[in-house]
């Protein structure tokens, strides 16, 4: 029987997982690429700044990028505290009981739900129900939820890496469990919170599905008054200009794509970098 | 003091609230879906929604059969899951057990941005680039094939699978490593006889969430796939799933007709699906942490 | 008529219903220290994290009895006071992660005990450090990381730490498990002066630090009190085989 010398097995073996490796980044790498490729001509200080012109064939994406900034903000000081304080029940104050386990599934259950349910989750009650109608603050709440159990397992994560004894030495020496979390360990946590968060931003800003009946417009030829407008947002716009619209000129799809995706790169670049900062300069 | 106390207990008492606010937004969810399916059901059947074969919710009289929408759903899943989950697998197992430290470091940070890339940019060139040249390749009439779609789907699922996958294989007990080379296997004995079967429940835990976020997933789909809304006989026609449907119809509806509540029961189809999925990934990740 | 400082009647401590320490009854006098000595499971450090109550955090964890500091009960008490009023040494240093400074300052601004001048403020640090024979050696960088001094200086650390909420009763919990000889005799050192102001609970896995600190010992072995006599006594001539064995090294 013809039978491998593990020797060589293990040299293919390597070599199969090495291009496999290779296979899973490069796809991504082409497509950025290709973006990077055709959308550079297209971004000038005017694709920048400026209002959309011709039935968006011309003119800027400034409306779009400050709708997809104003529902992404909104959406973050929501969900941020909320998944915080969520994340310091978790962790510091529940027992491992039944409600735990039921609170446990649900953020599983909320992490999976699909984008697309969101929003229709969104337009049911947030457009229809509380009669907000499409708008900033419909989209924002629907995004919030979202992302709350990301924001949850991401400081979840953040409060866990506080080591044990530092809750300990401080409930020994009688302060309370509120003050020893709010001076020990919230503290320790905010470098990985903040990171969670910024990594959060990133995505949401590219979500499309949840914002399609909630809060983006087709065209909107003017700032924001308030929450309760209806913007046009950075991956829409991308989504009409590339599919609804005939006769696009395809340097400013590639344009859009470009800068929607240079938004999410560096804010993730970012949250890596912070990551790796705080990492390197923790005292424990 | 008392001051201190009361204080202490208010933002307590928050906390606790914002604990089980995770379970007042799944019954929430739950219930606006039921609503509005219930009212559908009520009035098209339910058996008739789940076993028809024809998704014609603007013709005369209006047909709602749900069927071509989830083998289109099951279908693109399907194929971006047998792309997607080998490449994952051995990637995550050259992330965590060959590459040298610092590639290590790269590679799960670029697996992390890989993540961030939106579904409406991956749509948008998969339309201009892979579309066409898959017409052409494959000289079949349209590109919009549930194959482009599952290609770039497996896109979307590999960095799910891969990082979580890679978490279970990493968390492998170094004593059981060291057994086996102890007794002189080589490192590849070792990784295919041991780590890849301590590390199985992780990783199947890692299958099933890439599962629940390609099912989940709606605008590369609805881009490329076609959005035919027939029962596909190859993985080279044009399909529609559920999630596209939902979003590409939502917007001509009448809000509180017929059709919108047939969206809602699409969505209540969707949410049990993953709800399943979720639970047997949460069920094996439980599993994989003993 | 010595002072009885902790009455502990009829203890009996479990974990998922498991005894782990039987019906304890022991006093504790004023002004003394008592060490704990015993193999390992004998219920010594159980005890001593349920004389301050840390054990209530524990999931599975129950018990039975009474435990009264100056003939209050701990267990009507508000947990908090009586941490304040019992502190407490881990075997392993754990200096808070902030400056010298703020290491000693941080439980008492937390409890509202802080003076609100700054240079009486400056006096408490320094009490407190130089309480447990540290002011000497950090009196330059009470502004530097309390992470970067070593093992023994930031055991002493948290000596001081406890100091500063100035408590009437203070649990050492194995305290020199990690430190070289030269740093466990200062810390040995500050002990045997702390006693004049407080009364002192040592746990102990070394028999010989027992002797060498304590005015009598308690013998613990799984789960019961053996044995409890005055240190120069139990050392010399213990009244059962167990202590014995025990302390001649033939187990534990």
């Amino acid at each position: 029987m013809f039978k491998l010398n593990p020797k060589l097995s293990q040299k293919l073996a390597y070599c199969l997982l090495f291009c496999s490796m290779l296979l899973t980044i490069f796809p991504v790498l082409i497509i950025i690429f290709i973006i990077v490729k055709n959308g550079a001509s297209a971004i000038t200080w005017e694709f920048l700044t400026a209002m959309p012109k011709d039935g968006m064939r011309s003119g800027g994406i400034l409306l779009a990028i400050l709708g997809t900034l104003s529902i992404v903000l909104c959406a973050i000081s929501i969900t941020l505290p909320i998944g915080v304080c969520a994340a310091i029940y978790l962790n510091e104050y529940a027992k491992d009981n039944l409600l735990t386990r039921i609170i446990k599934l649900s953020i599983v259950n909320l992490a999976g739900v699909p984008s697309v349910v969101y929003g229709l989750f969104g337009l049911g009650i947030f457009v229809m129900y509380f009669k907000l109608g499409v708008s900033i603050i419909a989209g924002a709440l629907t995004l919030s939820i979202m992302e709350l159990p990301v924001i949850i397992t991401t400081a979840r994560n953040a409060l866990n890496s506080v080591p044990h004894s530092f809750r300990e030495a401080s409930l020994s020496l009688g302060v309370s469990r509120w003050q020893t979390i709010r001076h020990i360990v919230l503290p320790n946590a905010l470098p990985g919170i903040l990171t969670g968060a910024i990594l959060s931003i990133a995505r949401i800003s590219g979500e499309t599905a949840p914002i399609l009946f909630t809060a983006a417009a087709f065209y909107v030829p003017h700032f924001p008054h308030s929450i309760f407008d209806q913007v046009m947002a950075l991956p829409y716009h991308l989504y009409i200009i590339a599919t609804q619209i005939p006769n696009m000129p395809k340097n400013i799809i590639f344009g859009t794509a470009l800068v929607l995706l240079m938004i999410i790169l560096s804010m993730s670049f970012t949250a890596i970098f912070l990551r790796i900062y705080f990492r390197k300069r923790r005292k424990w | 003091m008392l001051n201190r106390k009361i204080i202490d207990t208010i933002i307590e008492t928050t906390i606790f609230i914002c604990g089980i606010l995770s379970i007042v937004f799944v019954i929430l969810i739950f219930t606006f879906l039921l609503k509005e399916g219930l009212s559908f059901f009520k009035s098209f059947g339910i058996t008739k929604f789940l076993s028809g074969n024809l998704w014609l919710p603007e013709s005369d009289p209006a047909q709602f059969g749900i069927l071509p929408l989830i083998l289109g759903s099951i279908l693109v899943t399907l194929g971006a899951c047998v792309i997607a989950v080998p490449l994952s697998i051995m990637s995550a197992l050259y992330i965590s057990e060959i590459a040298p430290k610092t590639l290590r470091d790269i590679l799960k940070s670029f697996v992390e941005l890989m993540a961030a890339v939106p579904s409406v940019v991956l749509g948008f060139v998969g339309m201009v680039t892979l579309v066409p040249a898959i017409k052409n390749l494959l000289n079949i009439p349209t590109g919009l094939t549930a194959f482009s779609g599952s290609l770039i789907l497996a896109l979307m699922a590999m960095p799910t699978i891969v990082t979580i996958s890679e978490d279970a294989i990493h968390s492998v007990p170094c004593q059981y490593k060291e057994g086996a080379l102890a007794i002189g296997a080589t490192k590849w004995q070792t990784i295919r006889r041991i780590v890849l079967k301590a590390a199985r429940p992780g990783i199947i835990a890692a299958i099933m969430l890439g599962i629940g976020r390609v099912i989940g997933e709606t605008m590369a789909v609805m881009m490329i796939t076609g959005n035919a809304a027939q029962i596909p006989s190859s993985i080279f026609e044009p399909v529609r799933t559920m999630t596209a449907t939902i979003a590409a119809e939502m917007g001509e509806t009448v809000k509180g007709g017929i059709h919108y509540k047939s969206l809602f029961a699409i969505g209540l189809v969707l949410f049990a699906i993953t709800f399943i999925v979720n639970f047997i990934a949460d069920l094996f990740s439980g599993k994989s942490k003993k | 008529m010595t002072n009885i400082k902790i009455k502990v009647n009829n203890l009996s401590c479990f974990y998922n219903n498991k005894c782990v320490l039987e019906n304890l009854s022991i006093e504790v006098i004023q002004n003394e220290i008592l060490s704990i000595i015993g193999p390992a499971n004998s219920g010594k450090t159980t005890f001593l994290r349920t004389l301050n109550r840390m054990s209530d955090f524990y999931q599975d964890y129950s018990r039975k009895g009474k435990i009264y500091i100056n003939q209050e009960n701990i267990f009507d008490m508000n947990m908090e006071t009586l941490r304040k009023r019992v502190g407490m040494l881990f075997a392993m240093p754990i200096p808070l992660p902030m400056t010298i400074y703020e290491n000693i300052t941080y439980a008492p601004k937390r409890l509202g005990l802080i003076p609100s001048k700054k240079n009486e403020q400056d006096a408490m640090v320094e009490d407190a450090l130089k309480g447990a024979s540290l002011w000497e050696e950090v009196k330059d960088r009470l502004n530097s990381s309390a992470m970067r001094m070593s093992g023994g200086q930031q055991q002493r650390l948290c000596i001081a730490r406890i100091l500063a909420i100035n408590p009437e009763v203070i649990l050492f919990d194995e305290p020199c498990s990690g430190l070289d000889p030269i740093s466990t005799a200062k810390v040995e050192e500050s002990m045997m002066e702390l006693k004049e102001k407080y009364t002192i609970i040592l746990v102990t896995n070394n028999v010989k630090q027992a002797s060498r600190v304590s005015d009598r010992t308690a013998f613990f072995l799984m789960g019961k009190l053996i044995e409890i006599d005055k240190t120069d006594k139990l050392f010399v001539s213990p009244n059962t085989k167990q202590t014995e064995d025990y302390i001649t090294g033939r187990f534990g």
